[in-house]
């Protein structure tokens, strides 16, 4: 009874003004996004509207121009200013992400790929490392594959490891960079549903997608995103089933909604 | 060949030409063994290098590659034994050390390449992977990039091995005394080509070995694609 958590009243991703120029061409014009906890944010939008782009900023994959990026209450970035290499490890950390091509280490097994960072970067043992991968293997119905690598699992399998990999270093938010992209319709579900089951645990995740119907049913919130800015958010029913702007209605047209 | 006989028999006089032969593969062995050991190492930091972002550097090491591949061995370890003396006045170091300077340095060079390359052809999805789960850029390096590395590079760095134990023929070039030069010498006092074949059966036999290892290397790196 006593053991419940205070309920955190602070957003797990805080993103503001954030900017980002290539060269000399500005692909990110500002973006503000909140997440709170437990929340699901799903963004979707043409190719080139800078969704990928967001993602890997926030993630301190690319470097920002301007702007503000604070993770799990750590700032990663303030104002364009990064923070120190040691704070910009531990705010990410908090942090996991999911690619479209997986990008699981070849060279290790599938048990590996989930208990190496556990080892080197979280310094757990060996022992407790192995019982939470196996745990999240079972989970993602890869029980028997432990010991297989990458190369022997299809396409669905080698995602559901990837998103158990990440999971394996218990992030606060969860990062999905269209990982369905690179997959068949079939294989397709069967992510959308290890998604799906993430939702229903209350996981915070950021979906970057082009799957409009699985980012309604699934997300809390989507943001609507083309030419460098947030054209439209809200409810993602509401965005999906009525949306007020053109641009977004044209787009969602397109999908036959 | 019947003088042999006074001298202990046929045995004996074949030991006498393989003594100095098998004291001269054992040169040999160091030579390759040494230059092995301390030109891999080297070539990694030379490699990157060759990749930093700040030109300086890259024009220095890109400097150094076009020196050391485009000029013959042969001149380099000439280099190596005799700039020193030139310059400073005095010997510093032994004919032997001068060869390893040169090898290594020579050596260097060209696994520097070859990693460059396997090391660009690791996807960059492997890097951001890593980074995202918390590896610090050398953790990344040592334990996801540079095994995938090694297994695709080992069939261009087993030519160079190979090359290695034929070249290390050229340390005699400042009077070290290696294989070749045993048979060579050896050869010139019994008028006969004998030792040269045999010294040429010794370098066969060594690679023989280097590939037998490298093809097991290659088969224990074979489990996944």
């Amino acid at each position: 009874m006593s053991a419940t958590p205070p309920v955190s009243p602070e957003p797990v991703v805080e993103v503001a003004g954030l900017v980002k120029d290539y060269g000399g061409l500005r692909v990110l014009h500002g973006i503000d996004l909140t997440v709170a906890r437990g929340e699901v944010v799903a963004v979707i939008g043409p190719s080139g509207g800078g969704k990928s782009t967001l993602l890997r900023c926030v993630t301190h994959l690319e470097p920002v121009t301007g702007g503000t990026i604070r993770i799990g209450g750590k700032t990663l970035v303030r104002d364009g200013i990064y923070a120190d290499r040691h704070t910009l490890r531990e705010a990410c950390l908090h942090m996991g992400l999911v690619f479209q091509n997986f990008n699981l280490f070849p060279h290790f097994s599938v048990l590996r790929n989930l208990t190496e960072a556990q080892i080197h970067v979280l310094g757990r043992t060996r022992e407790d490392a192995e019982a939470r991968a196996r745990d999240l293997l079972a989970k993602a119905g890869l029980a028997t594959k432990e010991s297989s690598y990458p190369c022997e699992l299809s396409g669905g399998q080698q995602q559901r490891a990837a998103i158990a990999r990440a999971l394996a270093l218990d992030p606060e938010v969860l990062f999905f960079d269209e990982p369905t992209s690179a997959l068949d319709p079939e294989l397709t579900q069967e992510i959308l549903g290890v998604i799906r089951g993430l939702a229903a645990e209350k996981m915070t995740m950021v979906i970057v997608t082009h799957e409009m119907a699985f980012a309604r049913d699934v997300a809390d919130r989507i943001l609507f995103m083309d030419g460098g800015v947030v054209v439209e958010q809200g409810p993602a029913r509401e965005l999906i089933d009525s949306p007020k702007v053109e641009r977004t209605k044209a787009f969602l047209r397109r999908f036959g909604g | 060949m019947f003088g042999t006989l006074t001298d202990g028999g046929w045995a004996a006089g074949q030991w006498q030409m393989l003594r100095p032969m098998l004291l001269g593969s054992v040169v040999s062995l160091e030579v390759f063994a040494l230059t092995l050991a301390l030109s891999i190492p080297l070539s990694i930091p030379i490699a990157f290098g060759r990749m930093s972002k700040w030109a300086p550097l890259r024009r220095l090491v890109n400097g150094y590659l076009l020196v050391m591949r485009g000029t013959p061995l042969i001149l380099q370890i000439l280099f190596a034994y005799f700039a020193p003396y030139y310059i400073l006045g005095v010997s510093i170091y032994t004919r032997f050390a001068a060869v390893i300077v040169a090898f290594v340095l020579n050596y260097a060079a060209y696994f520097a390449e070859i990693f460059r390359g396997g090391i660009e052809s690791i996807p960059r999805g492997q890097w951001e992977a890593a980074q995202v789960l918390g590896f610090t850029p050398a953790q990344t390096f040592f334990r996801i990039v540079l095994p995938q590395v090694v297994k695709r590079t080992l069939p261009a760095v087993g030519n160079e091995v190979i090359t290695l134990v034929k070249d290390t023929a050229l340390a005699q070039t400042i009077g070290v005394a290696e294989l070749f030069r045993a048979a060579q010498t050896i050869s010139a006092a019994r008028f006969s080509v004998v030792p040269i074949f045999v010294a040429g059966a010794f370098y066969f036999l060594m690679n023989g070995v280097v590939s037998v290892v490298f093809n097991h290397l290659e088969r224990r790196l074979s489990y996944y694609s």
